[in-house]
């Protein structure tokens, strides 16, 4: 079955210049998807065609078997797809980690004992045991991310997406993030320049080029 | 750069609920804003004093921030006893000083330094968290309580980008003058500032929306009324209706 389908997209963010023309891309269900690329080649821009921050020009965005054309459309796939953001201080903005990582699942409309036992399991699963009350802001850089990447394991999704998760980490950091993400039952879409997570977490890796995914093998 | 000094503490006044000093505190500032008796304005001093005595806040903090009012109320002393109203009291060689002018300064100096010592007892003892999520359950209009939320947490990040920024002009030799060079640069800097707080707030924005944001933000904790609030709650209540009563009368 087919997750996610990306159809002859056409898409830009100037009138002379497109970053995709006729660009296809195809998640099954089960695959681990990576995508690396040079800078500026439309890496995250796809991402954000797959979620509908962007809306394409041209072309189909088919998601569990439904056209998604709209923000009604895009607003069920928000719950069924997470997307953790390159940068964590975009994501987190919830004074304490705590309610950071609840906040997709109240969004949710989830039940609050629920939501205290998924903080728990949520942290665990980090290993970040007893940061509850800690305050975003004030925490490491690989301490955000790894909470940034919590923020979305508790809304349970059935896809992730994963835009640079390893960007501007150190070794023990990368380690940490790399097992999460090997962790993860459901399939996913990393993009990155780093190779060796590639290669130990996706089973397919594409380059994007040219407005044009080509399957490489490393 | 936004420091919360008083916040952090073990006081019976650092537990109390938010939403019941927010409650005090409102009605206390209300009280005292209006009344045009010094003798009020005396009793009435005596709330934030004891305060001041239970929280044990640190009095040279508090000194502190009441300096920096008081530097603003100074200008008021400047004009306000010279401003020709009423009956005039006395000369200082070209100068008269009149009455209802002296009068009128020193009754907002002391309303200011009295509204300011109880917001630093009551509300500057709770985090700024906690005062926002009272001011949700106080029903306070959603777009008010967002835009105070967002604005405390982002002054970090915004302050942030603005010392990387400075650093970076320091590192290739700026040397602010009084020169067209300095006034453009300035102006790249603050120009780019907000650049870069509207691609922030963009990005914030999406990130918010892909975890089901749809315009409230549900809070994960409730706030409980106990024992301790109801004590303080009816005690500080009668004191405010006591004083009220007095400045009506």
């Amino acid at each position: 079955m087919n997750i996610i389908e990306l159809k002859d997209i056409t898409f830009g963010y100037s009138s002379e210049k497109n970053v995709f023309k006729g660009l296809n891309l195809v998640l099954k269900e089960g695959e681990k998807i990576g995508i690396t690329g040079p800078n500026g080649s439309g890496k995250t821009t796809l991402l954000y065609l797959i979620i509908g921050i962007l809306k394409p020009f041209n072309g189909e965005v088919k998601i569990f078997d439904n056209i998604r054309e709209n923000e009604k459309d895009f607003k069920e796939v928000r719950e069924k797809i997470g997307f953790v953001f390159q940068n964590p201080d975009d994501q987190l903005f919830s004074p304490t980690v705590a309610e950071d990582i609840a906040f997709g699942p109240l969004n949710l409309g989830r039940p609050r004992e629920e939501i205290y036992k998924t903080i728990k399991d949520t942290l665990l699963a980090l290993g970040l045991e007893g940061f509850d009350n800690k305050i975003t802001y004030r925490l490491s850089e690989g301490e955000k991310k790894l909470v940034a990447i919590g923020t979305i394991l508790s809304m349970r999704p059935q896809v992730f997406l994963l835009d640079e998760p390893t960007a501007d980490l150190d070794e023990k950091n990368r380690e940490r993030i790399i097992n999460i993400i090997n962790g993860l039952s459901t399939s996913y879409i990393i993009t990155s320049h780093d190779m060796e997570l590639l290669k130990k977490t996706t089973n397919t890796v594409y380059r994007l080029e040219d407005s044009r995914l080509s399957p490489i093998s490393i | 750069m936004v420091k919360e000094k008083f916040s952090k503490g073990n006081s019976s006044i650092h537990k109390l609920d938010p939403r019941v000093k927010i409650i005090t505190f409102s009605l206390f500032s209300l009280v005292v804003a209006t009344t045009y008796k010094f003798s009020i304005l005396f009793t009435s001093l005596l709330y934030p004093l004891s305060l001041i005595f239970i929280s044990r806040v640190n009095l040279k903090e508090v000194l502190k921030s009441l300096v920096v009012v008081n530097a603003f109320i100074l200008f008021l002393w400047i004009f306000l006893p010279f401003t020709k109203a009423g009956v005039p009291w006395f000369s200082l060689g070209p100068l008269t000083i009149f009455k209802d002018g002296m009068k009128y300064a020193t009754l907002i100096t002391l309303k200011s330094n009295i509204i300011i010592l109880s917001m630093i007892t009551l509300i500057a003892t709770s985090s700024v968290f906690s005062i926002v999520h009272a001011l949700h359950h106080l029903h306070v209009p959603d777009k008010l309580v967002h835009l105070t939320f967002f604005t405390f947490r982002y002054i970090h990040v915004i302050y942030k980008e603005y010392k990387k920024l400075t650093n970076a002009m320091k590192l290739r030799g700026f040397n602010p003058g009084t020169n067209i060079h300095t006034y453009r640069s300035y102006a790249y800097l603050i120009g780019n500032l907000i650049l870069r707080s509207f691609d922030k707030a963009e990005m914030v924005y999406k990130a918010m929306v892909c975890r089901g944001f749809r315009g409230t933000f549900p809070l994960l904790y409730h706030f409980k009324i106990g024992k301790r609030d109801r004590v303080f709650l009816a005690f500080s209540v009668s004191y405010i209706c006591f004083l009220a009563t007095f400045s009506l009368r």
